[in-house]
């Protein structure tokens, strides 16, 4: 592989990463409230979560490109107040990647959370533990295997995202472009032998992501 | 009865297919606007219907290598037409040079007037949409043009590369980006943006959109027709009215 290549791969795994950062902390307090929490609209939140999921990707593209325009709300702020633009730059990348990835790392860690019984955080709680305390060692210890699973889903996915990343980054070679973007444009370009080694090196990732997140789960019964 | 009915209906289709043929145009998306209007005319008087796919010329020279059923290309780069020409996927004796256009700068509509492209390498403009360099002519012409001036090596990591040149004044319209390099005829069509620089012809590389009928056209007959009716006096009055320069071609007048 060429330097290119490997810049290529290399930033797609990082804005990965970036996406995997940024919904953690979130996705955990979701999944967390829809397994233990009964509240007012919580079928209406769980709905919207998973959306991503089954909406065409360049609908969610298109809901991000309205919101973080330069003429869209939060884009708007964000450009007048702090002079940073989110369209067409890596910012856009992460943010398309998280909304994509959010509902497959939700749903995991949900029902890593469902399976934990509710008996041992009962048990920590009359030992005096806080909240946070029983959930850092009693709640996520025991779902570990499922949110790690979730994680790595995650991953997989946001790594393979094309629709909404392409609605809201755009194709910039060396700043938004990631593998499948690349791809696609290796193929409409010609450069087929190109368009072919991208996609080697997508599938090796995806298979060692969805391997060792198999492998998790099975463990975990 | 119920068998009527089907006969009936299965005869008349049928019978449509025998009298209307179906051209299958692949065209430049610069032309998307007035390729319909003729189409529209030209489907009145000869009850054949004209069928399109609007997209870049380079995207849509890659899909006719792959074989898409496809009559005429009318493509907005020259080079688009030899590619196919030199693999023998066109009619080379049908190929003609039709049109020209104009390379302009446009911004937003409301945003602060670009008057030299050299002004694109202030620190205000901090995105250009372009046309994918390789697919999209418009941005081929654009960057073949910023290389002249010894700008494009600045102005390069500013660039917003764009499916199209619909793309590229789309995203000028949406104000994601600062400014972007179209042909005239796309700024004329659009009220959010503004024509801030006209290129000089003498500085732009040559715009020139090939048009041709290809071997495995399904509808040979049928597309040579309309590849007639895109010369004649009506089409020219659309093709000028939306702001392309009518070449003359030597073959026909």
């Amino acid at each position: 592989m060429s330097g290119a290549e490997w810049q290529l791969v290399g930033f797609s795994l990082r804005m990965a990463f970036a996406s995997l950062l940024l919904i953690l902390p979130f996705g955990l307090a979701l999944a967390w409230c829809l397994a233990r929490k009964d509240w007012r609209g919580k079928a209406l939140v769980e709905t919207l979560v998973s959306l991503p999921l089954v909406l065409p990707p360049v609908v969610t593209g298109l809901v991000l490109l309205q919101i973080f325009g330069r003429r869209g709300p939060v884009g708007s702020w964000l450009h007048n107040t702090f002079n940073c633009d989110v369209v067409f730059t890596w910012r856009a990348v992460v943010i398309a990647l998280a909304a994509m990835s959010l509902p497959l790392f939700v749903r995991a860690a949900r029902t890593a959370f469902e399976e934990v019984d509710v008996k041992f955080e009962q048990l920590a709680r009359t030992l005096g533990a806080g909240e946070w305390r029983v959930f850092f060692t009693i709640t996520l210890p025991l779902a570990k295997r499922g949110v790690l699973a979730g994680t790595l889903l995650a991953f997989a996915r946001a790594l393979g995202e094309f629709g909404a990343t392409i609605m809201v980054a755009g194709n910039i070679p060396g700043r938004t472009t990631t593998l499948p973007v690349a791809i696609y444009q290796a193929v409409e370009n010609g450069e087929d032998a190109h368009a072919w080694m991208l996609a080697g090196v997508s599938a090796v990732i995806a298979f060692a992501a969805v391997f060792v997140s198999e492998n998790l789960q099975r463990r975990r019964k | 009865m119920n068998n009527k009915i089907i006969a009936t209906i299965l005869s008349s289709l049928f019978a449509l297919q025998l009298h209307a043929a179906q051209v299958t145009v692949f065209a430049a998306a610069s032309l998307t606007d007035s390729l319909k209007q003729i189409a529209a005319d030209y489907e009145k008087t000869s009850g054949d219907k004209i069928v399109f796919n609007f997209a870049a010329s380079g995207t849509l020279s890659r899909q006719i290598e792959a074989g898409a059923p496809v009559d005429i290309f009318f493509a907005a780069d020259e080079t688009k037409a030899d590619a196919l020409e030199k693999k023998g996927l066109l009619i080379s004796g049908t190929r003609k040079s039709l049109l020209g256009n104009v390379l302009v700068i446009v911004t937003p509509t409301g945003a602060p007037a670009i008057n030299s492209p050299a002004e694109l390498t202030n620190t205000a403009i901090q995105h250009l949409a372009i046309g994918e360099v390789k697919t999209v002519p418009c941005g081929t012409y654009a960057k073949a043009y910023l290389e002249k001036l010894s700008l494009w090596a600045t102005v390069e990591n500013k660039a917003v590369p764009c499916e199209s040149v619909r793309a590229v004044l789309a995203a000028v319209e949406s104000g994601n980006v600062d400014a972007g390099f179209v042909y005239k005829t796309d700024a004329a069509i659009s009220k959010k943006v503004k024509v801030t620089y006209e290129v000089p012809a003498a500085d732009a590389p040559k715009i020139s959109y090939p048009l041709a009928l290809l071997k495995d056209a399904p509808q040979p007959e049928a597309a040579k027709n309309f590849i007639a009716f895109l010369d004649s006096d009506g089409a020219t009055a659309v093709f000028k009215k939306f702001g392309f320069i009518v070449l003359s071609s030597p073959a026909t007048k």
